[in-house]
């Protein structure tokens, strides 16, 4: 083994990619029940380097190139987990987690439910998430709400370096299933972060920007974009606090509310299709919770409700800086 | 005869490299082996039956007699709105039976909807077997005691499950063996193909049974599959297939017991095809007389597991009065048992409903736990109690 525990602990510099790859490997090493599986994670190490050198290090067994069926690699998840490992399965682009969707809906997430308790899940579903990357169809779909609309799902985004290693190791430390969505077109974002410093349980929100005027709310891919429109936004008078959700289930209501309670006005923000998406039950949550501290309607930004579009045309989709302040400028609620 | 093609070769890397063919990385193996037998197999009526285990021939004679009591007893339920569905295996009890006693305690079960006598043979209570289809829980028995996974509504969904379960066990260095059943309808859906091709890929030890019972609810095998049989599909998977006659509880065990004991020994996964035959409709919910004919029934029935078990009981001279007793009142006192424990509503929580969704309930789930329980509150105040 040519890395030592010294040379991994301790503040670096890296990208998601790496974080996510040290984070697998952390948890190969730390706990021996934990298994990758998932088409081209051995020699290739993902499509996107993700697992690059499982094998080379932890062995075909415990880092398993299958056949190309996605129902077929979460089937054999499930089987395994039911046998006491706790695999961690790759998919290798969002819509490629289709075909998997009977078993993620009928059996991952109610296996615990099913059997009273008897058989937990321990299984985490990694998913290249979202788009931005110019992508062809098939390739950018961000399809939280599916996975967030399920019982039995824990539904994670990590949208920092940070965050992409402590809530993957979370995730795979947790009894319960957890979707994965890692925000693909931040895998290759540099930035400072500790793998030894304490992680904040999956559930938690974090305030990344505090702010007086009013909260942008958001997860993943679009921290970033949500971090420099509030940047823009002081040009124009106004201080917008940035609050990352970092999963949508567990949802944290507790300082989703405080935060917008005590600002009175909410935007949120992702990029997958307004329509039933996610931002609709976190609005209409807020409006609930918070209706008599609200000074406008908590509002939404989202991507449009097309099917996700060709490369060329996803920069008018993708919600930008624009659109977020905009949003921001409709704060200024008058009847 | 049409004209054949006659490639040009020329510029075919394939005439450079004997033996080569596109894609090919591994050296190509003769499919013979690995075809089922032209006829299914039976051991009921010949000579093979003779070495039987005694033994072996009065516990399965027990065992289906008391199968086709519960069948019955399931069924009635189902009239009085004691079961909310029954989807009796009425006719496919050796295929049930045989299969679960080839496995060992340790072995892992994986049941369809239909098998719940295959449950019931692996030690798990009978009625704790049937709460799925009372409607008071999802799976009533420990899965991990009883190594019997829950019983699977989707089809063949649970083929992948005994796949990965398999696979884990080898890693382990188990010995343990996995057996998924399904139904010839199964065959059809796409989890029963990956599961197939990750096992041969995997070499794992599962064994798969196919009951082929004739029709998918209502659709027959005709408009199911264009294959020769169920068990030639495991040839393009690499792996045996294996034909059996369904009814003959004497073949099933011992197709079984070969197939499981090749897994344990490190042989791999085999199909199994069993032709049988579904008695009655596919729930008491179903009309079976609007797609199939009488006659069709009856000549099943004349070929009926218990009956061609009977006969050869009674050519060894194994029937007597004795066994015939002990069989029917075991299979009477079943039937008096499940009438009494569903003779009433189970008392349920309705709290339990929050009990197993997350290790941890999330917040929303406590709130929407304390709005039920608001509920009760209310309710049982209006009511006096």
């Amino acid at each position: 083994m040519s890395t030592v525990a010294g040379e991994r602990t301790g503040p670096r510099t890296g990208t998601m990619a790496q974080a996510l790859n040290l984070a697998l490997r952390d948890a190969m090493r730390a706990d021996k029940t934990v298994h990758v599986l998932g088409e081209d994670v051995g020699a290739l190490g993902g499509v996107f380097r993700i697992t690059d050198g499982l094998t080379a290090e932890f062995g075909p067994d415990r880092c398993l190139d299958t056949p190309l069926a996605e129902a077929g690699i979460l089937g054999t998840a499930v089987g395994m987990a039911m046998y006491g490992l706790r695999p961690v399965v790759e998919m290798q682009f969002d819509a490629f987690a289709y075909p998997a969707l009977e078993q993620l809906f009928s059996h991952v997430a109610k296996m615990r439910n099913r059997t009273a308790g008897k058989l937990p899940l321990p299984i985490t579903v990694r998913i290249p998430y979202g788009g931005g990357i110019g992508g062809v169809e098939h390739h950018s779909d961000a399809s939280e709400a599916y996975y967030a609309a399920t019982p039995g799902l824990h539904v994670v985004a990590p949208a920092t370096v940070g965050d992409a290693y402590g809530l993957l190791r979370a995730a795979i430390a947790s009894d319960d299933p957890v979707v994965f969505l890692e925000p693909k077109r931040l895998y290759w974002g540099k930035d400072g972060w500790d793998p030894a410093a304490p992680v904040e349980p999956i559930g938690r929100a974090v305030l990344r920007r505090p702010g007086t005027s009013a909260v942008l709310v958001t997860y993943g891919p679009s921290l970033p974009v949500c971090l420099e429109a509030a940047e823009a936004a002081k040009a124009e008078g106004w201080d917008l606090a940035v609050l990352d959700l970092r999963s949508l289930v567990p949802f944290d209501e507790a300082t989703a509310c405080a935060v917008v309670r005590s600002l009175g006005r909410a935007v949120v923000v992702h990029e997958s299709a307004g329509f039933g998406g996610a931002g609709a039950e976190i609005a209409a949550r807020l409006t609930e919770k918070c209706f008599h501290h609200l000074a406008a309607p908590v509002l939404r930004v989202t991507g449009f409700d097309v099917p996700y579009p060709p490369p060329m045309l996803e920069h008018h989709h993708l919600p930008g800086v624009d659109r977020i302040l905009d949003a921001v400028a409709r704060l200024q609620w008058e009847e | 005869m049409p004209e054949m093609t006659v490639l040009d070769h020329r510029n075919d890397p394939a005439a450079a490299v004997p033996g080569w063919r596109p894609g090919a990385t591994a050296p190509r193996t003769d499919p013979a082996p690995l075809l089922p037998d032209a006829e299914p197999l039976r051991v009921l009526g010949t000579p093979a039956a003779d070495a039987a285990d005694p033994a072996l021939l009065r516990e399965l004679y027990r065992r289906l007699v008391a199968g086709r009591r519960y069948n019955q007893q399931a069924t009635t339920l189902t009239k009085q709105g004691r079961l909310a569905v029954y989807p009796a295996s009425t006719g496919q009890e050796a295929c049930q039976v045989a299969a679960a006693l080839a496995l060992r305690p340790d072995d892992w079960l994986f049941p369809s909807y239909r098998d719940t006598l295959a449950v019931v043979a692996r030690g798990v209570d009978p009625l704790q077997a049937l709460t799925l289809l009372r409607g008071d829980a999802h799976t009533g028995y420990d899965p991990r005691a009883t190594r019997t996974a829950p019983l699977c509504t989707p089809l063949a969904t649970q083929v992948p499950h005994a796949v990965g379960l398999a696979h884990a066990a080898r890693l382990a260095g188990d010995d343990t063996v996995a057996l998924a059943l399904l139904g010839d309808g199964g065959t059809s859906e796409g989890d029963f193909h990956e599961g197939l091709n990750f096992a041969a890929v995997l070499h794992a030890p599962v064994v798969f049974l196919v009951q082929n019972n004739g029709y998918a609810i209502s659709v027959p095998l005709t408009r199911q599959s264009a294959a020769p049989t169920l068990a030639h599909k495991a040839v393009g998977y690499g792996m045996p297939g294996r034909l059996v006659d369904g009814n003959d509880a004497l073949a099933v065990h011992r197709v079984l017991t070969e197939a499981v004991e090749r897994a344990r020994t490190g042989g791999g996964p085999t199909l199994v095809e069993a032709l049988t035959y579904r008695i009655e409709a596919h729930t008491n919910a179903d009309d079976a007389t609007r797609y199939r004919q009488a006659e069709e029934v009856e000549a099943w029935r004349a070929h009926d597991p218990v009956r061609l078990l009977e006969d050869a009981l009674r050519g060894r001279g194994l029937l007597d009065e004795q066994l015939v007793a002990d069989a029917a009142e075991r299979a009477e006192q079943l039937a008096a048992r499940m009438r009494a424990e569903f003779h009433t509503d189970p008392e349920l929580d309705p709290m339990s409903l929050f009990a197993h969704v997350y290790a941890e309930p999330t917040q929303q789930l406590c709130e929407q736990a304390g709005q039920l329980a608001a509920e009760l509150a209310a309710e049982a105040e209006v009511h006096g109690r």
